[in-house]
């Protein structure tokens, strides 16, 4: 067993075996120590993940008082005024109460000074959806912020993704919004020690190659995706999961390349319905691949209600591997 | 602490600027050079530049819609300024902001918002890096009465108390937030008691009184920049303009024209700090000659504005980003696909 210290450390090895919630905290020690302009700000910010950070930079992690909108815009103004800060907002149905501050001033200043202002923020909000937390804590919002020009907006899978990523909005001069899907957390995999080694923001992965249908995973549903995945190699079928990472800007290239070997388009996402990530991919996709397509797109989602309590409720709330197994057969 | 004889001429001639160049800005609205809206801080030049002349060029500022008078205040050339509310490539902010959004990087404006109480965080933040770097510099934060209702202000008020920021809160009160005046929207009307549920000094003084306004705010940079953190200033003053051109109030006036008339008459700091130069032995001729080239600097950048190009529509997408993804002007401009 290795202790938490050792597993953190920079090894001398290539990779190191961590969780994803691990690896976003790595990503953030590695990026404070590079650049003493990094600071950390949230709600009782010392407890979510912040206790490692508070031993190390203490008068860089600031544990605020319970203003969302307000915080959120302090750190605007910390980030115009040489700092580079990360806000944690916790929990992403919180998002909504700093949103003036994100949509109205960090996306927009820039622009509206004709570049005299720079922003470079990072704010970071944890998609709580399953467990009966029920409709207020338990929002999936990235939609709602696609629609907003000025923001670049990541929500990876894996843990050297969301390092790789996190790195590089951190490194990113304007604001970037960080959507960390809680169902991911626990998931350990190889990542990468070179805290030089970051994941350009704009850039889908190919988690799984196949030749018969195309799968579009966001954030946490690549988890029931991935076991459709092996539910349908047994019956002969085979499937290409890409993983977009970034939301916006979508990769589109990457889709139209799977599409064109595929011919079919299944996207898998946790948010609701209308006006969602699939929404604006199938739309491009059929403004600009239309003839790659042998059949139409399909598109999972949450239903258009808000999450509900009741684990008899929630528990088939969102996109299940046998409807994702069953969406996938009723394109060939 | 009074101003010195040099501080006294500048007040004055950016008091001017700052009426002179309005005054010509709503004939140039009225000429359909000027697109959008206008908000003209006539009437309250003491209360923006008193404050900011307690001000080092590189501290920090954030204004309000009420744009213009914020950026001359603290010193910003008028040419850029005016070419901006024209929409012009010449213009402080390259025709992407307009009035409203008149920030001046180059004399520490960080941003005016147009979102009522919505620059009240953001220096706010500035004052927070200031404090985290470790570094001297105060923030001017201004806003009207009306934003002291938004949460922004409480949040903020507190915060910077809690962390000893060095900011100022300076309240511009002219009374009315567009038609409603305080009596109809405040549950406390002495918004500088305010200040007290945040442990926090809180003044008033006579806006339109320069010197008073001056002293006021020299007292909270020294506080500030000693590490003794935030003052709340609320400075009485008065808009002897309607609340925006181009926007049309209708129905029952919300203030009497001879309330304004009494305002314009008895109350305008331009005509007040006049005399008390005067008074104090400072010629008019010497007066005179600041008058005539604050006449001249404006007519000066008018030129500048009319003659400065529109920004070409090539350029649409230019200053979105620091740094673009790869491909994402492709990826989600729309310009390409259509
Ligand atoms: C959040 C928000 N709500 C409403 C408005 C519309 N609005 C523009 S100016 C204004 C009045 C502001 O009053 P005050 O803060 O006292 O400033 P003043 O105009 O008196 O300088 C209002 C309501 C706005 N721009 N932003």
């Amino acid at each position: 067993m290795q202790t938490d210290a050792q597993k953190l450390a920079v090894a001398p090895s290539t990779y190191v075996r961590m969780s994803y919630l691990e690896a976003i905290i790595q990503a953030q020690i590695e990026e404070m120590e590079l650049d003493e302009r990094v600071i950390l700000m949230g709600e009782d910010a010392a407890v979510y993940g912040g206790d490692k950070l508070l031993e190390r930079f203490g008068n860089r992690v600031w544990s605020t008082p319970i203003s969302e909108g307000s915080f959120t815009g302090v750190a605007v103004g910390a980030a115009i005024n040489g700092l580079r800060p990360i806000v944690d907002l916790t929990i992403a149905s919180f998002v909504y109460l700093a949103s003036d501050q994100i949509i109205n001033q960090a996306s927009k200043l820039r622009y509206m000074t004709g570049g005299q202002i720079a922003v470079p923020l990072v704010v970071r909000a944890c998609m709580y959806s399953m467990k009966s937390v029920a409709a207020q804590h338990a929002d999936r919002p990235y939609p709602f912020f696609m629609n907003v020009p000025g923001l670049k907006i990541i929500s990876p899978t894996s843990p050297a993704d969301i390092k790789g990523l996190l790195k590089s909005a951190i490194r990113d001069g304007d604001p970037v919004l960080v959507f960390e899907d809680t169902r991911l957390w626990p998931l350990k995999g190889d990542v990468p020690t070179n805290p030089e080694r970051i994941i350009p923001i704009g850039k889908a992965d190919m988690k799984c190659e196949g030749k018969d249908v195309t799968l579009i995973a966001i954030a946490g549903a690549i988890r029931p995706t991935m076991q459709a995945v092996d539910a349908l190699a047994k019956q002969g079928i085979s499937v290409e999961v890409i993983d977009p990472r970034t939301l916006k800007p979508l990769d589109h290239e990457a889709f139209k390349k799977s599409v064109a070997k595929t011919g079919r388009l299944v996207i898998v996402e946790d948010a609701h319905p209308v006006c969602n990530v699939g929404s604006e991919i199938a739309a491009v996709m059929v403004e600009e691949a239309f003839d790659l397509l042998k059949r139409p797109i399909l598109r999972l989602s949450a239903p258009d209600i808000h999450v509900p309590f009741s684990p008899s409720l929630e528990n088939d709330f969102y996109p299940t591997t046998e409807r994702i197994v069953a969406a996938v057969r009723r394109l060939l | 602490m009074q101003l010195n004889g040099d501080q006294k001429l500048e007040a004055y001639r950016r008091m001017l600027r700052i009426r002179r160049f309005e005054e010509e800005g709503a004939r140039q609205f009225k000429a359909g050079k000027i697109p959008g809206t206008f908000h003209l801080s006539v009437g309250q030049e003491a209360a923006i530049v008193g404050a900011c002349l307690a001000l080092r060029r590189d501290d920090a500022m954030t204004g309000t819609h009420r744009s213009h008078g914020h950026p001359i205040g603290k010193g910003a050339r008028l040419d850029a300024l005016m070419a901006e509310l024209m929409g012009k490539e010449g213009g402080i902010c390259k025709g992407r902001g307009g009035s409203m959004h008149l920030a001046d990087r180059s004399v520490g404006i960080i941003s005016e918002s147009a979102i009522v109480g919505g620059g009240i965080p953001l220096a706010t933040g500035c004052a927070f890096s200031a404090k985290v770097r470790g570094v001297d510099q105060v923030t001017l934060c201004f806003f009207g009465d009306g934003a002291v209702n938004q949460g922004t202000f409480h949040e903020s008020l507190n915060m910077a108390s809690l962390w000893k920021l060095p900011v100022i809160y300076l309240c511009e009160n002219n009374g009315y937030a567009i038609s409603t005046s305080i009596a109809q929207s405040h549950g406390q009307p002495d918004i500088a008691l305010r200040a007290a549920g945040y442990g926090m000094p809180g003044v008033t003084v006579d806006g339109q009184d320069l010197s008073a306004v001056y002293e006021a705010a020299r007292q909270a940079v020294a506080r500030a920049r000693a590490g003794n953190g935030p003052t709340l200033i609320v400075a009485d003053t008065y808009r002897f303009y309607e609340h925006a051109f181009s926007l049309a109030i209708r129905g029952k006036p919300y203030r009497s024209a001879e309330e304004v008339e009494r305002y314009k008459r008895e109350r305008d700091p331009i005509v007040l700090f006049r005399s008390e130069l005067l008074k104090q032995g400072i010629g008019d001729n010497i007066l005179t000659a600041i008058e005539e080239d604050v006449i001249d600097a404006v007519k000066r950048a008018v030129k500048f504005a009319l003659s400065s190009p529109t920004p070409c529509p090539d350029t649409l997408l230019d200053y979105m980003f620091s740094s673009p993804p790869p491909d994402y002007y492709s990826a989600v401009n729309g310009l390409e696909r259509n």
